[in-house]
């Protein structure tokens, strides 16, 4: 190489006195009022500042960025750049837990140089919310990568602040922005910026100040709301003679194995709201016949299962439990509270239903409704009379007491239709599962899982179903297999990956290539 | 009434001589408009530009006072046709609007204004939107001032430049008598910075003065044998005078030592990125004095071949800095040099990427790489052998969610999708086009309706080929904006003529949303300078569209429904037609949040509705999910061992726009919804009706309570 040889280049010293910032932000989540503030602190504070963003359709609750450089000014202007580059971040700002993934995905947060500031709480991308089993991503990897990724962190809840004081994410961020102390102005230059704003700054002040105080001591989340007490410890009203069978039921259910007892206090709470403690004795005897064949060999595996998905399957949803769950006393005041109704407001109440022939011919003693639903030409006259969307002013006497009527159906429902057909289709369910017992425990446990799969209502509890009996069909494929278990593992997550069962589809495939 | 307002900034026009004007890209260009004396403004909004035709609509007392008449032009077409004005009249015009899709859109007026050639200086400044935020497809303008003989400026990304540029840019076009485009790309026009202003002036001649003295010049005119004359104009006379300015007037400029084994040749608005590689490199300091020579194209086309060569005169290689493809400005280098015999080494896009941004990395490797290649000498022995080892950051790449653009919380568009949706589960899928707008949307998860997009205004054109019908109609969508923008010649016009069997869903939302919320002819809003309340149906009605069904709620899911299942189903065969209104989202709240807030604290009787769920009977199947994508409808896991799946939970930020329920309804979803009006200031016999339903309601649950188990513990 015969390159002239020339002094190696050094870095303007001056160089390291530029601050870069970006924000990475949520369309509509303020990041253009944060950019602003930001600006206005450091121009009142001496500072060169550039500002840029890319504002555009692509804003619109799509993710976004916002970028800033600043220099104490000096005798000319300095050069800034216009959108940041991977390693050459001081300051990250992310108003959103996957949005501070995806400023680590892109390489803005480094080791050697990025404060990350984020809010740890999640605004669901549209592809996490529409998996219909659990499509959320995972914020937990995020916070791991931010550990090595960034060389300090300030990530706490500052969605929880804005909401508790009735203004935007920008301004607790902002806050917590000061407090970490990554920029070189005093606390008092943030709030002039944010109260030359003008318009609500009273409350995005109060924001500021909490978020302030959480990253000036060490930027953790304050302690999780103390969760609620477990269920079985929660007290139990109502008449002496049920609340005595009640206890009976508890203590049944506390002297199984502790591991089954875990679910099957929560189960047996659930199925005796769902009806009674006749069904909650029924719930534990079931319970019982299953635990009899399983063992602690096992770790109980089998029967904890079952507490959890026999009490799903037992407090199915019908149109009984739905009016039942919208006319007690309790709903009405939750709320209020959550609607922010005082006593200064009154509060009224639209409900949603529509009931089709199908759920109205449940009702019915389970012969009788059985007969009208193998008539295809009643059906349609039934459906004709009642189907149509209804809304139901619950605050109302009258439209509560359709719904309070329907709820009183309760004391009938053992007898209907509906419970007929839910209980042949448990009694189905379980005995494929014991049926897998003596060949294949693992296989029988998951058999027992694959109840999640139903739920929903109407043409969604129908898709339910149908991928149900698909999966089993599946199951009974690969019964025999060393691997069956696993299989149905793989069958139950396909089906909960997509509506239409595309992935399931994909995997029955694959099954049916080598079974 | 656009989405943002200017009506405060615009009072920096009015700083005068030696001020300093502190503020955004967009709103430097337009006080630099005023103080070059410019006769008259318009354009076609249009990211990352709609903030200036925002400015100037928000500042037109301030051009009225200065005689400039500003136009919000129906189309780029339409506006830069108005520079017509500067053919014959000495009069400076400017127009703006997005490229290169709003230069497709002017380029059959841009073709004739350049062959006609311009007397008053003509500006078209053309928002690039190219790389990270944009929405459009990745093109280059360059193409066009190529073909057209149209000068291209693409000043350094900073307000003094660009400034400059204005000015520059009215100047070169007078002196070559063609038209000049001056580029700013998407971060340039929202970027912040001072400058010093000098005084706004009137302009010489207003328009109101060349309307009372009419001039004609046959000359101008580009038909035969005129047009032969205007080519020979432009190559003998007008390119040489370009050439001559740039040169004489230095609008090129040229950075760092006279004399050095490399140099870099780049874009204007390429600076600031090849400025901070070279900081990081160590190669410039923080004024950006570079160590290696710089030659900056404020103007990239034409280029001026001097230049070029004396910059390259005494180096080994040159590095050719030029984001997007083809690579015009190399291409164009080379010859240069291999015409002129040189030995200099060219590079540019073999270093750097052929396609896409330049990004920080980008532009630090590329430049990294270059030095290494042509003359290491100037790297640090870091960057020649990097050792220092990083720790592996975990891989996110699998975790991290695609978040792409999508339809507000409340927005009207929201439920006629998913009435279109519900009617291809009745109807079987559909061939559906798709057209510009936020309805575009519709194209992603989770409706995924439309399956093309050719141009503003021409989703029911592009399905053309299927006017005739068949087993299943085509159907297509079209926004109020590209309704009015091209829309009703192009597609609805073509649609009648040619006897279409398809239906098309106008998406009326009251503005020309996407762009930031500009009235359009149908707006319902008053504008003391525009004339709108123009009903779509009476202008389709006008073209002879006979089937034709105009929605006033479009939240009336229901409704939609039934309609867009009469126009699949009905045995009318000509064209179809829905007007789907409901005024967008964001701007009513804009509007009537505040008002809303100011009638409770008056005491006024509100009701402000929201929706909710009840947790215990929502199954977690997320069905309601797949028919909204609402960014307040979302997720929640419960604590109870009990449930596997995430529940649905309906955020503060509800507007209460009502598709959550009527979803519920129309697709017979689940009855876990219900909606929350909390009403403020009730009167007093409002409030005596309710605590008397409340106390029988109160009866009949406290009747039920007395005889069951209460185990939630919240009975209290």
């Amino acid at each position: 190489m015969n390159a002239p040889i020339l002094p190696e280049g050094t870095p303007d010293p001056q160089l390291a006195g530029i601050l870069k910032l970006a924000i990475m932000a949520v369309g509509g989540q303020g990041g253009g009022v944060l950019t602003n503030w930001v600006e206005a602190v450091a121009r009142a504070s001496g500072y060169a500042v550039q500002a840029t963003s890319v504002a555009g359709v692509a804003q619109r609750t799509g993710a976004t960025i916002y970028y800033l450089e600043m220099a104490p000014l000096g005798p000319k202007a300095p050069v800034f750049s216009l959108l940041p580059a991977a390693g050459d971040v001081d300051v990250l700002v992310a108003a959103e837990m996957m949005e501070a993934g995806r400023a680590i995905l892109r390489g803005f947060v480094t080791p050697d140089r990025t404060t990350l500031i984020a809010s740890s709480h999640r605004a669901l991308a549209v592809s996490e919310k529409t998996v219909p089993g659990d499509g959320i991503a995972n914020s937990g990897e995020v916070r791991a990568a931010a550990g090595v990724a960034a060389r300090r962190q300030v990530i706490f809840d500052m969605e929880r602040i804005a909401v508790a004081h009735r203004t935007v994410i920008s301004a607790s961020l902002f806050g917590a922005l000061a407090g970490s102390g990554a920029l070189p102005f005093p606390r008092a230059a943030f709030e002039a910026a944010i109260r030359a704003d003008g318009r609500g700054a009273e409350a995005s002040l109060a924001a500021f100040a909490e978020a302030f105080a959480i990253a000036t001591t060490g930027g953790a989340d304050a302690p999780a709301p103390a969760a609620a007490a477990p269920a079985a410890a929660r007290g139990a009203t109502g008449p002496r003679r049920q609340l005595a069978e009640w206890q009976a039921l508890v203590a049944r259910a506390a002297a199984l194995p502790a591991p089954v007892a875990a679910l099957a206090e929560p189960g047996l709470r659930k199925v005796v709201d769902f009806q009674d403690t006749a069904y909650g004795a029924e719930y534990l005897d079931r319970l019982g016949a299953i635990l009899a064949r399983d063992s602690a060999v096992q770790g109980w595996r089998l029967a904890r299962e079952a507490a959890k998905y026999l009490a799903n399957a037992m407090a199915y949803d019908d149109v009984i439990r739905v009016a039942d769950q919208k006319t007690r006393p309790a709903r009405f005041a939750r709320i209020g509270r959550e609607m922010g109704a005082g006593e200064a407001q009154l509060l009224h109440l639209t409900e949603f239903l529509h009931p089709r022939a199908e759920e109205l011919v449940r009702l019915l003693p389970a012969r009788l409704g059985a007969r009208l639903a193998a008539n295809p030409a009643r059906m349609r006259q039934i459906d004709r009379l009642f189907n149509r969307g209804r809304r139901l002013r619950s605050d109302r006497v009258w439209p509560f007491l359709q719904l309070w009527l329907l709820a009183g159906l309760r004391r009938w429902r053992r007898g209907n239709l509906r419970h007929a057909e839910e209980m042949a289709h448990l009694d189905r369910w379980l005995a494929t599962a014991l049926g897998h017992l003596p060949a294949d425990y693992d296989l029988a446990v998951e058999v027992i899982r694959m109840r999640r799969l139903i739920k929903g209502y109407s043409d969604t509890h129908a898709r339910g179903q149908s991928k149900y009996d698909r999966v089993m069909d599946g199951v009974a494929l690969v019964a025999g297999r060393d691997d069956a278990a696993d299989w149905a593992r793989r069958l139950r997550e396909a089906a909960l990956r997509d509506e239409k069962g595309e992935t399931l589809d994909g995997a029955l495939k694959t099954i049916r290539s080598f079974a | 009434m656009a989405e943002r307002s200017f009506a405060k900034e615009v009072q920096k026009l009015r700083l005068g001589e030696g001020e300093t004007f502190t503020g955004e890209g967009i709103l430097a260009i337009t006080k630099a408009l005023l103080e070059c004396g410019v006769g008259y403004v318009g354009g076609y909004q249009g990211a990352p530009i709609s903030h200036l035709m925002d400015v100037l609509a928000d500042a037109q007392d301030i051009l009225g006072e200065l005689g400039v008449r500003f136009e919000a032009n129906a189309s780029e077409a339409a506006a830069t046709a108005m520079l017509a004005a500067s053919v014959h009249y000495p009069i400076r015009g400017a127009v703006t609007y997005k490229g290169p899709v709003g230069v497709n859109v002017g380029s059959d007026a841009l073709a004739n204004l350049a062959s006609s050639g311009v007397n008053g200086g003509a500006l078209i400044i053309v928002g690039e939107d190219y790389g990270e935020g944009s929405s459009i497809m990745q093109e280059r303008s360059h193409a066009f001032a190529m073909k057209s003989q149209v000068w291209l400026m693409d000043p350094r990304p900073s307000l003094p430049a660009i400034v400059k540029a204005v000015e520059q840019g009215f100047e070169l076009s007078e002196a070559s008598n063609s038209p000049v485009m001056l580029t700013v790309r998407i971060r340039s026009c929202h970027v912040t910075g001072t400058f010093t202003t000098r005084a706004n002036r009137r302009p010489a001649m207003t328009v109101a003065d060349a309307l009372a003295n009419p001039q004609s010049d046959f000359i101008r005119v580009v038909l035969p044998p005129m047009s032969f004359v205007q080519e020979q104009d432009k190559v003998k006379n007008r390119w040489p005078a370009a050439l001559e300015f740039i040169r004489e007037r230095g609008l090129n400029e040229r950075f760092g030592p006279t004399s050095a084994p490399v140099g870099i040749v780049l874009q204007g608005g390429m600076y600031n990125g090849v400025i901070r590689a070279l900081q990081r490199l160590g190669l410039a300091d923080l004024y950006g004095e570079s160590r290696i020579p710089l030659f900056v194209l404020n103007v990239t086309y034409p280029l001026v071949p001097e230049e070029f060569l004396t910059f390259c005169e005494g180096k080994d290689a040159v590095l050719v800095v030029e984001e997007g493809q083809p690579e015009f400005l190399e291409q164009a280098f080379g010859a240069m040099l291999y015409k002129a015999g040189a030995t200099v080494a060219l590079h540019g896009k073999d270093i750097f990427p052929m396609a896409g941004e330049y990004t920080g990395q980008v532009m630090l490797d590329a430049v990294a790489g270059f030095l290494r290649r042509c003359a290491p000498g100037y790297l640090p022995a870091q960057r020649l052998a990097p050792n220092a080892e990083q720790p592996p950051i975990p891989d996110l790449s699998r975790t991290v969610p695609i978040r792409p653009p999508g339809f507000c919380t409340g927005c009207p568009e929201r439920p006629i999708f998913a009435a279109l949706k519900l009617a291809q589960g009745e109807l079987g899928k559909h061939q559906i086009t798709g057209d510009i707008g936020c309805h575009l949307f519709a194209c992603l998860p989770p409706f995924e309706i439309g399956g093309a997009t050719m141009g503003y205004g021409l989703g029911p054109a592009s399905n053309a080929a299927f006017d005739g019908g068949g087993e299943k109609r085509a159907i297509s969508i079209l926004g109020d904006g590209g309704f009015w923008h091209n829309g009703l010649s192009s597609s609805i016009g073509n649609m009648v003529f040619n006897k279409s069997d398809s239906l098309t869903v106008i998406v009326d939302n009251y503005y020309s949303a996407a762009t930031g919320g500009q009235d359009v002819l149908s707006s319902r809003a008053e504008n003391a300078t525009k004339s709108t309340k123009h009903p779509i149906t009476a202008a389709l009605r006008g073209v002879g569209v006979e089937w034709v069904r105009q929605i006033d709620r479009t939240y009336d899911v229901p409704k939609m429904l039934a309609t867009i299942r009469e126009a699949l189903t009905t045995d009318y065969a000509g064209p179809k037609v829905i007007v789907a209104s409901s005024e967008c989202m964001l701007n009513r709240q804009r509007r009537e949040r505040p008002l809303r807030n100011q009638a409770i604290r008056d005491g006024r009787r509100v009701e402000a509705p929201r929706f909710g769920v009840d947790e215990a009977l929502c199954t977690g199947d997320h069905a309601c999910m797949r028919l909204s994508g609402c960014p307040s409808l979302s997720l929640k896991t419960l604590d109870d061992p009990l449930r596997d799946d995430p529940v649905a939970a309906i955020d503060q930020s509800c507007v209460g726009c009502g598709n959550c329920g009527e979803v519920a309804d129309a697709a017979v979803l689940c009855p876990s919804f219900y909606r929350a009006d909390v009403v403020h200031n009730p009167g007093r016999w409002e409030r005596a009706r309710a605590r008397l339903s409340a106390a029988v309601i109160g009866w009949l649950q406290a009747r039920r309570a007395r005889a069951r188990l209460d185990l939630t513990g919240d009975a209290a």
